[in-house]
C-alpha cells in the first residue's frame, strides 16, 4: 500500500518533467497505463462506441508518419496510419486515451478531446540528445544556462582515429584541438577558450562516465587518452563557461570535457562489427638541398679540407646522393577492428565491446597495437528506484617507439654519403670517422639517420583499467530525493625497455668502467604505475512547486580523489649490462589528493526563466593548511524568449534563449605536489662532492613557496541560442571574458630569499576575451536528400596584464621556448601588455631587393649596440581566430561528408630553417658536412654571429586552411540472408593544407617547428555490419 | 519493512557522507617519499655533513644530479649554470684573455662589452652566488647551538658541526666578495634573516667590503691552520688569501687603498708553509689534487662522481677545436669555443713556450688575428687545461674531467705581495717581491734567465706577470679594472667594445648591472648607474 501511494505521489510530480532520466519517464507511463487499464476495465461495461480520426506527424517538420500504430489501450484494438499519415479508430466512448507508437519515435499517450486527434511524435534520437550530461547530473538541453556543447556519435569525425579527442576536432566553437605529431597514438593539445594559465596547466579537465581523470600520461604512453577506444564513446559534452564548469572548482578554469561511453540497452542482443583498413603516406618532406647543391656550396665556401670531405661523391643507381628522408619513412598500414554486443540478460542491460587497433607509423619501426575491452552494465532494480551503472574500460597497449631523432638527422645528414659503409663496423652503417678518437668516430658528428632508427629497440607495454560504479537510489519514502554514489578507479601500469646494440655509433663505447674498459650500447628499462581512486556521493532533490509554477532541482555532494603514481628508477646500463649510473632510490611515490564539497540549485520558473547557482569548496594537498581550501561559486540565468507569448506561435523563430552567467574557477594542475615546504633532496652518485678522500652525496634544500594558492579565473558569459524554421537553422552566439588572477606564474625570486631563484608563485594576471559563433544549417531536407552544414568560428584575444611584484622598466618578461641553435636560446616571451607566447626577436634588416642582410638587425632602442635590449615582441603562437566547418549529405543509400578547419593569425618559428639553413651548418666547423634547409639558397645566411637565431625572419605566418577529412559511405543494406546490415565507407584524412608557411606543416603545438613528426595523409576503407 | 530498509539506507548513506568527509579532509596532509624535511636531515651528524657538502658542492655541480637534470639555478641552460663557468665568462670573456665562438644567449655580450641587465649569464652568476650565500645562511641557522642541543647532538659531533659554520661563513664572505667585485651594491642577507619573511635591503659596495673583511677576520683564527683541513675545505690560508685579494683591490671597492694590509695578509699565506710545484704545466692536470703544496683552496671535480658540463670540463673541452686532436687533451671531443686574443701571446717572449713554459697556446691552423669572433680558428687556442695525469694517462672519464680548479694558489699571493710592494711597499718589501716574482719566473723558464731586477718591479710589470701566470684562472677583469684598463680606451684588444681594432666603452661598465630579474622582484634595489 505504502509503495503504491508513493508511486502515485511520484507520478503526479513527475509527469510534468522530471526529464532527467528517460527510464523514469517509462516507469511513470507504465504506472499511468496500469491505472488506466484498471479504470477502463471497470468502466467498459457501461460503454458506447465513438470514432476518432486524426493524423500522425513527425514533430520535427510535420511530415506524415506512415504505418504508425494507434492503440486504444485496454481494448487491445489498434490501427495503423495510411500513406498520408491518417488513421481512424472506433472506441468505447468512455475511453479517454490513445497510445501512439512508431519505430524510432517516442511512444506517446494522448488524451482524447473531441473526435479528431492529431499527434506529433518526437523522434527518439532527438529525445536522447535532448538530455545533456552536466557535472553531477543531467539536464534538458533547452534548460541549460551555461555554455555547453554536445557532440554525439552522428557528428563525430570519421576515419581511422586512435585517440578520442580526434572525434571532435573542428566541431566545437572555442575548442582547439591540435594533434601533437603524426606518430601512432600521439595525443593532442586541447585548448578551450585559449586556456587560462601561464605556467600551470592549460589542459581541460577530462571526465569519463562521471569520473575525473588525471591528465598525465604514463611511461610507455604519453597520451593517456589514447588508451580509450574512440569506438566506445557515445557523446562528448564540453563545458566552456564558468557557470557550467564551476561545479568542478579547482580544475575547471580550462574547461571540462565530459565523455560518456555507450551503454547497454534492453531488448534482443544486437551485434555491431566494424573494420577499418588504412594506408598512411608522408605528404611532404622537409625541403633540403640535393647532393649536387651541397657539393656546390662546399666548393664555393669550403677550404680544401671540406672539399675533400665530399670528394667521395656518392652515386647510386645513376641517382646522385642519398635522400635520407626517403630512407626513414615508409607507407604505414593500419587495421582497426571492433566488435560490440548490446542487449540484456533478463533485466541486466549490457554492452560488451572488443577492439583491436594495429597502427604502423610512417617513421620506420614505429607501431602501436592496442586491444581494448569495454563492459557496461546498467541494471535498474526495485521498480526503478535503484539504478546501477557499471563501466569498465581496459586497454592493453603495446608500442614500439621509433627513434624520432632520425627525423632531424635525415634533414641534415650529408646527402653525398651512402647508407651503408660496405663493412660491418657500426652495424654496417656509414658514419663520420676519426681514427684518432677513442671510438673511431668523429666527435660530435651526426649519426646515420637510418642507423639510429634501426639500431634502437624501444618497446612498451601499458595496461590500463578504468572502472566505476554509479549507484543511483531514489528514496522509496521520498522519491523526489535521490542519492548517487560514484566510486571508481583508474589503474595503469606502463613498462618498457630501450635496447641499443654495442655496434651502434650513437652510443659506441660510451662508458669507461673503473678498470678502464669501454662498453657501448644501451640496455635500460622503465616502469611506472598509476593508481587514481575516486569517490563521489551526492543527494539530488527535485520538486515541482505548483503554487509558484517553479521546479527546483538541488544537488549537494562530496568528492574525494587520490592520485598516486609510483615511478620506478633503474640504472643506466650499457648493452652488456654494465652499470653506468644508478639511482638513489628504487622508486618514488608522488601523490596528491583533493577533497571537495559541492552544491547546486536549479530553478525553472514558468518554464521561461532558468536560474542556476553552484558552489564548490575544494581542498588540495598541494597547498599549506591555511591555503588548502578554495571556494568556487557561479551563477547563471536564462530566459526562454520563445516561450513568451509574443514568440510562442512564431513559425520563424522556433527557439530563442538568452543566457548570462558568471563564475569563478581555479587551477592547480601543473605545479609541484609538495612545494609549500622546503624538502631536502639527496644528490645522485654522479653529483657528489669530495672532501679529503671521501665523496659525499649532498643534501640540498629545495625551493618552496609557502603561500601558494589556487589560480583563480572569473568568467563572464553572455549568449543567445536561436532556432529558426523548426530547427532547420540553429545556432549560438556567445561572448566571454575570462580574467585570471593570482596566476601560477614562474617568477624570479628576490635573491637570498629562497633556495630557488625561480618559483611558481601567485603573481600576475591575464585576460581572455572572445566571441564564439556556431551555426547549424539544413539547406536541404527531403525524403531522399538531406544536406547538413555546420560552421563555427572563434575569436580569442589574450593579454597578459601583470607579471611581477615590482615594476622594473628593464624587465622585458619571462622568456621561454627553447630552440635548437646556440645553447639555451629561447624564442618566446610572456610580457605585460602582450599576448601570451609572443615571439621575442631581433628585427631583421633587409636590402633593397628584399633579401635579409646577414647578421644585421635594427637597433630598436638606438643606443648604438645590438643586445637583448633590442629584442621585441613579435606576433604570437596562438591564432587570433579559428574556424571549423563540417558538412554531410545523405542521399538514399549514399552519404558524403567533409570536415575542414582554419586558423588565422598564428605564427611559427621555423627552427628547421634557422638551425640547418646556413653555410655554417653545412660546413660544420668541427669538420664535417651537413645538409640543410633550401632556405640557405634564398637567404645565404652564414649562421655566424650570436643574434642570428633570434631573427624575426624565421617567425613566419602559419595561418592555414586544412581539410581534415573527406568521407563517403554507402549503405549496402541487408546481407547474409537479411540477417545483417552492411555499410561500407571510404575516407581520406589530412586531405589538404593551404598555407603561406614554408616549413613542413603550419600546425604544430608550441609554435616552434623543429623535427616535427609529419602527419601522414591516410586513406581509409571501412565496413560496418549490424546484426 | 520498506520503511526499515529505507531508514537503514538513509542512515548508511548519511554515515558514508559524514565519515568520508571527516576522514578525507585529514588525508590532505601528503608527504613525499624520498625527499625529506630539514628535521630529518639534521637529526644526525652525518646529515649535517651531507648538507654541509652542498655548500661546497654548489661550486662544483650545476645541481643534484650529475651531469645535469636537477639543477640549482633556473632560467638558463643547466650545463652553463655552474659557478666557475659563469664566473670565468664574466672575468675572462670580457677581457683580452678570451673570446668565444658560440651564440649562447648573451655570451658574445661579454667581449663586445654591451651586456644588459637581462643578460642571462650574468643573471645566472648573480643567482648562483646568492644561492651559495642562502645555503650558508640556512646551514648556519641549522647548526646553531640551540638547534644542536634540541636535536641531541653534543660533544665532538657538536664541535665538528660548529667548525663547519666557520667554513660556511668563509664561503659566504667569498661569494659576497665576488658579488661586490662584479655587481657593486647588492642585496644583503645573513643567517639572521629568516627565509620567507623579509625583503633584502641593498648594501653599498663599501658596506659589503667592510662586512667581508670583518667576517674573514672574525673567523681567521677559528678555521684550522693552513693545510690542516680536509682537501677541498677552507682553512686559515684561504681566509687570509681572500683578505689579501680584497685588500689589493680595496681602492676599487672603497676610496681607501689597503696595500699595506694586502702585504700583511699575502705574507701570512706565503709564510704558512706553501710552496710552488716544480712544473707549471702540471698545474691543471687530471691528478692536480696532488698539488697541495701550491693550492690553497680548490673546487674539486671528478669525472665519475662530480660530473657537470661547466667547471674544468668546460675549460678543457671548450678550447679544443680546429686541428687540435681531442685525445691529446684527454677528452672525447672538442667543443670549438674559446680562444685568446693576440694580446696574451704577445706578453710572452715566444708563443710556443720555448723560453717561458707558461705560454701554452695552440697555433697550428689558427690565425693570431681575429676576423670573426664566432670562428674558432680565429685566435690562438689555449691548452692550459688537460684531462691527462702527470704520467700522461687519461682521466677517469673522457667526457667529464678530473681537473680540480684552484680558487687560491700560492702564485697569486706572490703576485699580490709584489703588486702591493711595487705600489707602496718599503725597500725590503720590494726585495721580497722580486724574490717571489723570480720564484715564479724560474719555474716558468726552468732557470734564472727570466729573472727580473728590482728596477723592473713596477705595478704594470706585475699586471703583465699576473696575465702570464694566472691567465684563464678568472682574474683578468678585476686586474684590468684596478689598472683602469678595462673600459678605458687607453688599453685596447681585438674586438674590445665590439670593434675589430678595439675601442673604449663607458666607465659604468666597470660594474655589471644588477639582473633585472632581481630588480623586478625586490623593490629595495636600485640599479647601477648607466644601466
Amino acid at each position: 500500500m505504502l509503495c503504491v501511494k508513493n508511486t502515485q505521489k511520484f507520478s503526479i510530480h513527475s509527469h510534468q518533467s522530471n526529464s532527467m532520466l528517460v527510464n523514469i519517464k517509462h516507469l511513470i507511463s507504465r504506472f499511468v497505463l496500469m491505472a488506466l487499464f484498471l479504470f477502463s476495465v471497470s468502466s467498459a461495461a457501461f460503454s458506447q462506441n465513438k470514432t476518432i480520426t486524426g493524423k500522425i506527424m513527425d514533430s520535427n517538420d510535420g511530415s506524415p508518419l506512415v504505418g504508425a500504430t494507434v492503440t486504444a489501450k485496454g481494448t487491445g484494438k489498434a490501427v495503423v496510419t495510411d500513406a498520408s499519415g491518417r488513421y481512424s479508430i472506433e472506441l468505447p466512448s468512455s475511453l479517454t486515451q490513445l497510445t501512439i507508437s512508431y519505430a524510432g519515435f517516442t511512444t506517446m499517450e494522448v488524451s482524447i478531446t473531441g473526435n479528431s486527434v492529431d499527434v506529433r511524435l518526437v523522434s527518439t534520437s532527438a529525445t536522447l540528445s535532448d538530455v545533456v550530461v552536466i557535472g553531477y547530473g543531467t539536464t534538458r538541453k533547452k534548460d541549460l544556462t551555461g555554455s555547453v556543447a554536445t557532440i554525439g556519435t552522428k557528428d563525430f569525425v570519421k576515419g581511422a582515429l586512435t585517440s578520442p579527442e580526434q572525434l571532435i576536432i573542428g566541431k566545437v566553437a572555442g575548442v582547439q584541438i591540435t594533434s601533437n605529431s603524426g606518430a601512432p597514438g600521439s595525443g593532442s593539445r586541447i585548448r578551450i577558450r585559449g586556456g587560462a594559465s601561464l605556467n600551470a596547466s592549460n589542459d581541460p579537465l577530462i571526465v569519463i562516465d562521471g569520473m575525473p581523470l588525471d591528465n598525465g600520461g604514463i611511461s610507455g604512453q604519453a597520451n593517456a587518452l589514447a588508451l580509450i577506444n574512440p569506438n566506445d564513446i557515445e557523446t562528448f559534452t564540453i563545458l566552456k563557461d564558468a557557470s557550467a564548469t564551476a561545479i568542478y572548482g579547482s580544475r575547471a578554469s580550462n574547461g571540462v570535457i565530459m565523455i560518456t561511453t555507450k551503454k547497454g540497452a534492453k531488448g534482443k542482443p544486437t551485434v555491431n562489427f566494424s573494420s577499418l583498413f588504412s594506408v598512411g603516406k608522408i605528404v611532404e618532406k622537409v625541403d633540403v638541398l640535393t647532393s649536387s647543391e651541397v657539393r656546390n656550396i662546399v666548393n664555393q665556401y669550403g677550404n680544401a679540407a671540406f672539399r675533400s670531405v665530399v670528394s667521395d661523391f656518392h652515386i647510386q643507381n645513376g641517382v646522385e646522393g642519398t635522400d635520407w628522408q626517403d630512407q626513414i619513412y615508409q607507407s604505414a598500414l593500419s587495421t582497426d577492428n571492433n566488435i560490440s554486443v548490446r542487449g540484456s540478460i533478463k533485466n541486466l542491460p549490457y554492452r560488451l565491446s572488443l577492439g583491436n587497433l594495429n597502427q604502423d607509423g610512417i617513421l620506420k619501426t614505429g607501431n602501436l597495437n592496442r586491444t581494448t575491452i569495454g563492459l557496461n552494465l546498467n541494471p535498474t532494480l526495485f521498480k526503478n528506484h535503484l539504478k546501477i551503472d557499471f563501466n569498465l574500460k581496459t586497454s592493453l597497449s603495446k608500442s614500439t617507439f621509433a627513434n624520432e631523432g632520425a627525423i632531424g638527422a635525415a634533414v641534415s645528414f650529408d646527402p653525398t654519403k651512402p647508407v651503408y659503409s660496405g663493412n660491418s663496423e657500426y652495424g654496417g652503417f656509414w658514419e663520420w670517422l676519426d681514427p684518432s678518437s677513442s671510438t673511431g668516430l668523429k666527435a660530435l658528428s651526426p649519426k646515420n639517420p637510418l642507423g639510429i632508427l634501426l639500431q634502437r629497440d624501444d618497446q612498451s607495454d601499458v595496461v590500463r583499467h578504468i572502472a566505476n560504479l554509479v549507484v543511483d537510489y531514489k528514496f522509496h519514502f521520498l522519491p523526489e530525493l535521490r542519492a548517487v554514489v560514484n566510486a571508481g578507479a583508474d589503474i595503469a601500469e606502463g613498462k618498457g625497455h630501450t635496447i641499443v646494440p654495442e655496434s651502434a655509433a650513437s652510443t659506441y663505447l660510451r662508458f669507461k668502467d673503473p678498470s678502464g674498459k669501454f662498453h657501448g650500447g644501451v640496455n635500460n628499462e622503465y616502469r611506472q604505475e598509476r593508481q587514481n581512486t575516486y569517490l563521489n556521493a551526492y543527494l539530488n532533490y527535485t520538486k515541482d512547486i505548483d503554487a509558484i509554477k517553479t521546479k527546483i532541482d538541488a544537488t549537494a555532494g562530496y568528492e574525494f580523489q587520490d592520485y598516486l603514481t609510483t615511478n620506478y628508477n633503474f640504472s643506466d646500463k650499457t648493452f652488456d649490462n654494465t652499470i653506468v649510473s644508478s639511482p638513489n632510490f628504487a622508486f618514488d611515490k608522488p601523490q596528491y589528493r583533493l577533497a571537495s564539497m559541492l552544491g547546486r540549485v536549479n530553478l525553472n520558473i514558468l518554464n521561461k526563466i532558468l536560474l542556476t547557482g553552484s558552489v564548490r569548496q575544494d581542498g588540495s594537498s598541494k597547498f599549506n593548511v591555511d591555503n588548502r581550501f578554495g571556494i568556487f561559486p557561479s551563477a547563471a540565468a536564462a530566459w526562454k524568449l520563445n516561450e513568451e507569448s509574443f514568440l510562442k506561435n512564431s513559425k520563424t523563430i522556433t527557439d530563442l534563449k538568452l543566457r548570462i552567467g558568471y563564475g569563478v574557477t581555479g587551477q592547480q594542475d601543473g605545479i609541484g605536489y609538495y612545494d609549500y615546504i622546503s624538502y631536502y633532496n639527496l644528490s645522485t652518485a654522479t653529483a657528489q662532492y669530495q672532501f679529503g678522500n671521501t665523496f659525499y652525496q649532498m643534501y640540498r634544500p629545495g625551493g618552496y613557496y609557502f603561500n601558494r594558492k589556487w589560480e583563480q579565473t572569473a568568467t563572464s558569459n553572455i549568449a543567445l541560442d536561436f532556432g529558426l524554421f523548426n530547427g532547420r537553422v540553429s545556432g549560438t552566439v556567445e561572448l566571454y571574458k575570462k580574467e585570471t588572477k593570482d596566476l601560477l606564474n614562474e617568477i624570479n625570486q628576490p635573491a637570498a630569499t629562497n633556495f630557488s631563484n625561480k618559483i611558481v608563485a601567485n603573481v600576475g594576471s591575464m585576460e581572455n576575451k572572445g566571441v564564439e559563433v556556431t551555426l547549424n544549417l539544413q539547406p536541404i531536407k527531403k525524403r531522399d536528400l538531406v544536406w547538413d552544414l555546420s560552421f563555427n568560428a572563434t575569436f580569442n584575444q589574450n593579454t597578459i596584464t601583470k607579471l611581477t611584484i615590482s615594476d622594473d622598466p628593464n624587465y622585458a618578461g619571462a622568456r621561454f621556448g627553447g630552440i635548437s641553435g646556440g645553447t639555451g636560446n629561447t624564442i618566446m616571451i610572456h610580457s605585460v601588455g602582450y599576448n601570451r607566447g609572443a615571439f621575442f626577436t631581433y628585427k631583421q634588416v633587409y636590402d633593397k631587393a628584399g633579401k635579409p642582410i646577414d647578421n644585421l638587425f635594427a637597433d630598436l632602442n638606438r643606443d648604438g649596440v645590438i643586445n637583448e635590449r633590442d629584442l621585441y615582441q613579435y606576433k604570437g603562437i596562438d591564432p587570433r581566430m579559428f574556424f571549423g566547418m563540417s558538412t554531410n549529405i545523405t542521399s538514399g543509400k549514399w552519404n558524403a561528408g567533409l570536415v575542414a578547419r582554419s586558423n588565422i593569425g598564428n605564427y611559427m618559428y621555423n627552427n628547421v630553417a634557422s638551425s640547418t639553413g646556413t653555410i655554417r651548418n653545412i660546413l660544420n666547423p668541427i669538420g664535417y658536412v651537413n645538409n640543410g634547409s633550401r632556405e640557405v639558397l634564398r637567404s645565404g645566411f652564414s649562421g655566424s654571429g650570436a643574434n642570428y637565431f633570434l631573427s624575426d625572419y624565421f617567425v613566419q605566418n602559419a595561418s592555414f586552411l586544412r581539410v581534415d577529412n573527406v568521407n563517403v559511405g554507402y549503405n549496402v543494406g541487408k546481407v547474409f540472408n537479411n540477417k545483417a546490415n552492411l555499410r561500407i565507407s571510404g575516407n581520406v584524412q589530412n586531405v589538404l593544407v593551404i598555407t603561406k608557411y614554408n616549413g613542413l606543416d603550419p600546425e604544430m603545438n608550441g609554435g616552434i617547428d623543429n623535427n616535427f613528426y609529419p602527419r601522414p595523409r591516410t586513406w581509409v576503407l571501412g565496413l560496418n555490419l549490424d546484426f | 519493512m520498506y520503511m526499515k530498509k529505507n531508514i537503514f539506507n538513509l542512515v548508511a548513506s548519511a554515515l558514508l557522507f559524514s565519515g568520508a568527509m571527516v576522514s578525507c579532509t585529514k588525508q590532505l596532509d601528503v608527504l613525499p617519499l624520498n625527499d625529506i624535511t630539514s628535521e630529518q636531515v639534521y637529526k644526525t651528524p652525518s646529515g649535517y655533513k651531507q648538507a654541509f657538502a652542498k655548500l661546497y658542492g654548489s661550486f662544483a655541480t650545476t645541481g643534484n644530479q650529475g651531469p645535469n637534470g636537477n639543477g640549482d639555478i633556473q632560467g638558463l641552460d643547466e650545463g652553463t649554470a655552474d659557478f666557475l663557468r659563469l664566473y670565468w665568462k664574466a672575468q675572462e670573456l670580457s677581457t683580452d684573455e678570451a673570446v668565444v665562438a658560440w651564440g649562447d644567449p648573451g655570451i658574445q655580450d661579454f667581449h663586445n662589452m654591451n651586456w644588459s641587465a637581462s643578460n642571462p649569464m650574468l643573471t645566472g652568476l648573480y643567482y648562483r652566488s646568492f644561492y651559495q650565500i642562502t645555503l650558508c645562511n640556512d646551514f648556519i641557522r641549522q647548526a646553531s647551538a640551540e638547534n644542536l642541543a634540541a636535536r641531541g647532538i653534543t660533544g665532538a659531533d657538536a664541535d665538528a658541526i660548529k667548525k663547519y659554520t666557520f667554513e660556511a661563513r668563509f664561503l659566504r664572505a667569498y661569494q659576497y666578495s665576488i658579488l661586490m667585485d662584479l655587481f657593486g651594491a647588492v642585496p644583503f642577507a645573513t643567517e639572521k634573516d629568516a627565509l620567507g619573511s623579509f625583503m633584502p635591503k641593498q648594501a653599498s659596495r663599501v658596506d659589503v667590503f667592510n662586512y667581508v673583511e670583518t667576517e674573514l677576520k672574525a673567523i681567521e683564527n677559528e678555521l684550522p691552520a693552513a693545510k690542516a683541513n680536509e682537501y677541498g675545505r677552507a682553512d686559515r690560508g684561504a681566509a687570509q688569501a681572500l683578505l689579501a685579494r680584497i685588500y689589493l683591490n680595496a681602492g676599487v671597492y672603497s676610496t681607501a687603498q689597503r696595500y699595506a694590509d694586502a702585504l700583511v695578509y699575502s705574507k701570512k699565506v706565503i709564510d704558512a708553509g706553501y710552496s710552488l710545484i716544480s712544473n707549471y704545466r702540471q698545474l691543471m692536470l687530471a691528478d692536480n689534487h696532488t698539488n697541495t703544496n701550491e693550492f690553497i683552496l680548490t673546487i674539486n671535480y671528478d669525472g665519475l662522481k662530480t660530473q657537470n658540463w661547466g667547471g674544468t670540463t668546460f675549460l678543457t673541452h671548450a678550447p679544443v677545436g680546429g686541428d687540435m686532436i681531442a685525445a691529446d687533451y684527454g677528452v672525447d671531443g672538442g667543443w670549438g669555443g674559446i680562444r685568446t686574443t693576440k694580446n696574451l701571446p704577445a706578453m710572452f717572449p715566444d708563443v710556443n713556450g720555448t723560453a717561458d713554459k707558461r705560454a701554452q697556446f695552440f697555433s697550428q691552423g689558427q690565425s693570431l688575428d681575429i676576423n670573426d669572433l664566432t670562428n674558432f680558428k680565429d685566435g690562438y687556442a689555449v691548452s692550459k687545461f688537460r684531462n691527462r695525469k702527470k704520467d700522461n694517462t687519461v682521466g677517469s672519464s673522457l667526457t667529464w674531467v678530473d681537473i680540480d680548479f684552484p680558487i687560491f694558489r700560492l702564485a697569486e699571493q706572490y703576485l699580490i705581495y709584489a703588486e702591493a710592494a711595487a705600489r707602496s711597499g718599503s725597500a725590503s718589501d720590494k726585495t721580497n717581491a722580486v724574490t717571489y716574482i723570480n720564484n715564479l719566473r724560474q719555474r716558468a723558464y726552468g732557470n734564472a734567465t727570466g729573472n727580473i731586477s728590482a728596477a723592473a718591479l713596477t705595478p704594470e710589470f706585475v699586471l703583465d706577470e699576473r696575465a702570464r701566470e694566472l691567465y684563464w684562472e678568472g682574474h683578468r677583469r678585476t686586474d684590468l679594472i684596478r689598472f683602469n684598463r678595462f673600459t678605458d680606451g687607453s688599453y685596447l684588444w681585438p674586438w674590445k667594445g665590439g670593434v675589430k681594432g678595439g675601442t673604449g666603452v663607458a666607465a659604468f661598465r666597470n660594474v655589471y648591472p644588477l639582473p633585472s630579474a632581481d630588480v623586478s622582484s625586490n623593490p629595495n634595489l636600485k640599479q647601477n648607474a648607466g644601466y
